[in-house]
């Protein structure tokens, strides 16, 4: 094994580490908000994959620009899966919560398939096949571009929360529902504002990693776990630390994937999730919650 | 007064207990009358049932919510069969074996995630990652089969746990729903069980009271985990095969918990009930139906009952019957006072 395979492997990894970044951060605002962990995450993500994939191949729309219609659509999923689905559970047990987003992410998988069919399904951007050779890294052009969107979505997602009203509003519902509803914020109709940003975040997410990767009904579930870790790695509520620690997953992912044999590089992951989840439950940074 | 209540308990118990074993009776004489598509959807319902209550013994009773209870399933079922397929053990001798490993794999993840606290979400999600991780494990592990998992070579000899016709896996799960059904009922009443809810209901007024949580969470998982191992084993021996994502995979876990859910959590009666109502409709519709639009109807009920029923179906059944009593008793309250004159003036 020579440099320049470590040094690629970094790349590719902190490149990765970007998208799963933006997955989580969908998932961690929907859990600050609301405490429901998401299962239905990865199927959100896989439906703007297809949005992103159908734009392309019927009407020929450039990826990057059906990004758009993949947050818009994507949003209104989420906005309206939880007016009608997650509303009504709110105070419910964790376990009906979950087994829940379980039963929509059935429901979408399965309507994906049946409309689509299970193929494995990809797309092929010529503009984007040449790669950027940098010193002795290559620069997978897609790989890049992600990340550089990634980058932007969630900079413009931090100055939402932070800077206008609607961001404070989802803070201050974040942090105390019943305090909210009584200075004024309408935290129902808020709730499904932020379930439906994270859904968007998820089918940005599925959008951006299109034109590098494949589309099947079940392609979530790769996504969801990682999302998980990433979320909890970074604290379960903590923006921010969702970024950094999706950083921090697809980096160990990918160098792990360097030394390991065979798909290994998935216990290291998974190793790392339980080691954080017992000695740091509310992530590297605090901020998450540890009373789940 | 007291004497009688004690009476009509006892025989309120007396007619329940002979409900129940009247319902097994029935059970165990249906595939004398139905062919084998429907003996095979009996199998499958008890299993559900059994798969179910094992889960309900840590989860629903000890309140500890596991969501990868496949982590069991999966050890169980690979222990049984690799010690029956590399030294010729009989799996009714290693499904105890797979007990045991499994006892002790949900003592080291209880010990771990009860000594750090984690609890809710977070307990929820450590034990997914264990099971994945076993996933991850045994893919990449030739010794036990890696990828292309393990193949259960045929025999119809009853001490290798195989048996020559279907009916008698029928026999077998029937008879571990009904003892494990048995178990969950007695534990109910039971110091231990009482101490199991005590610690789910209030952790801290427990521990105050004098109940070790930390032990009795132990106890709870291992039971459960010994249980759900020996579901594995017969997994393993009725269809003969077992890979990576069938023994551990997340699918699993949420196949063992669905059932418990739907039926009513932490109920004797809940398991059963969900995986009674929930099995025939995913078999039946898949029969009808083209699997990806069954798996949707599957997903909707389940969307649809956590929605209108949040404590189950048995949870339901439970609140009519105590407003019926409620309103009985009201009833005749009314009716003895003295003095109450009835209608007119």
């Amino acid at each position: 094994m020579n440099i320049s395979a470590i040094f690629q492997a970094i790349t590719d990894g902190l490149l990765m580490g970007g998208v799963y970044g933006l997955v989580a951060v969908g998932l961690t605002l929907i859990f600050g908000v609301m405490q429901i962990v998401n299962f239905a995450h990865g199927a959100l993500m896989m439906l703007g994959m297809y949005v992103t994939y159908w734009a392309f191949t019927l009407l020929g729309i450039n990826p990057y620009v059906s990004i758009l219609a993949s947050i818009c659509a994507l949003f209104l999923v989420g906005f309206i899966l939880q007016r009608f689905f997650l509303d009504p559970i709110l105070n419910a047990p964790q376990h009906n919560q979950l087994l829940l987003t379980l039963g929509i992410m059935l429901v979408l998988e399965n309507l994906a398939l049946v409309l689509w069919s299970p193929d494995f399904r990809s797309i092929k951007v010529e503009w984007l096949e040449q790669g950027i050779l940098l010193g002795s890294v290559v620069l997978n052009k897609p790989r890049l571009l992600a990340f550089v969107f990634t980058l932007a979505i969630t900079a413009v997602l931090y100055y939402v929360l932070k800077k206008t009203e609607l961001g404070r509003a989802i803070q201050a519902a974040s942090q105390e529902r019943e305090g909210a509803h009584l200075v004024g914020v309408n935290v129902r109709h808020i709730n499904g504002i932020a379930f439906g940003i994270g859904a968007a975040c998820a089918g940005a997410a599925g959008s951006l990693i299109m034109p590098f990767y494949f589309v099947s009904p079940g392609v979530g579930h790769v996504f969801l776990l990682r999302a998980f870790v990433v979320a909890i790695l970074g604290g379960l509520g903590n923006f921010g630390g969702a970024l950094v620690g999706g950083l921090i997953i697809g980096l160990t992912e990918s160098l792990s994937a360097l030394l390991l044999p065979g798909s290994l590089k998935e216990m290291v992951v998974y190793l790392l999730f339980v080691g954080i989840l017992l000695v740091r439950p509310t992530g590297l940074f605090g901020g998450g919650r540890s009373n789940g | 007064m007291a004497e009688t209540r004690t009476l009509a308990k006892k025989k309120k118990r007396v007619v329940s207990l002979a409900a129940a074993l009247l319902a097994l009776l029935a059970a165990a004489l249906l595939p004398q009358v139905i062919d084998s598509y429907y003996l095979n959807l009996l199998i499958i319902t008890a299993y559900g049932i059994y798969l179910a209550q094992c889960w309900n013994i840590m989860s629903g009773l000890a309140g500890q919510f596991s969501f990868g209870h496949a982590t069991f399933f999966g050890l169980g079922a690979y222990t049984s069969s690799l010690l029956f397929t590399k030294a010729g053990l009989t799996p009714w001798v290693g499904m105890f074996a797979g007990g045991a490993v499994a006892a002790l794999m949900g003592l080291f993840i209880g010990f771990l995630a009860f000594r750090y606290q984690l609890k809710g979400h977070y307990f929820a999600l450590a034990t997914l990652a264990f099971a994945e991780i076993l996933r991850v494990l045994a893919l990449n592990w030739r010794f036990v089969g890696g990828a292309m998992g393990i193949l259960i070579p045929l025999g119809n000899k009853p001490a290798n746990f195989q048996f020559p016709e279907t009916v008698h896996y029928y026999y077998v799960i029937l008879v571990m729903a009904a003892l494990i059904t048995f178990l969950v009922y007695k534990l109910g009443s039971s110091k231990l069980g009482l101490y199991l809810v005590a610690i789910r209901e209030n952790e801290e007024a427990a521990e105050a009271m004098g109940v070790n949580s930390f032990k009795y969470k132990l106890i709870a998982v291992s039971i459960s985990a010994f249980l759900t191992a020996l579901g594995g084993t017969f997994y393993a021996q009725f269809y003969s095969y077992l890979d990576p994502e069938l023994a551990f995979g997340t699918a699993v876990s949420v196949n063992i918990l669905t059932p418990a859910i739907i039926g009513g959590v932490g109920t004797v009666w809940g398991p059963v009930v969900g995986a009674l109502v929930l099995t025939p409709i995913a078999e039946l519709t898949r029969g009808l139906l083209s699997s990806g639009i069954s798996m949707i109807v599957y997903g909707l009920i389940i969307i649809v009952v956590i929605i209108y029923l949040p404590e189950g179906i048995v949870g339901l059944l439970q609140k009519v019957w105590r407003r019926r009593i409620i309103f009985k008793r009201r009833t005749t309250v009314v009716e003895n006072k003295p003095g109450v004159k009835k209608g007119g003036f």
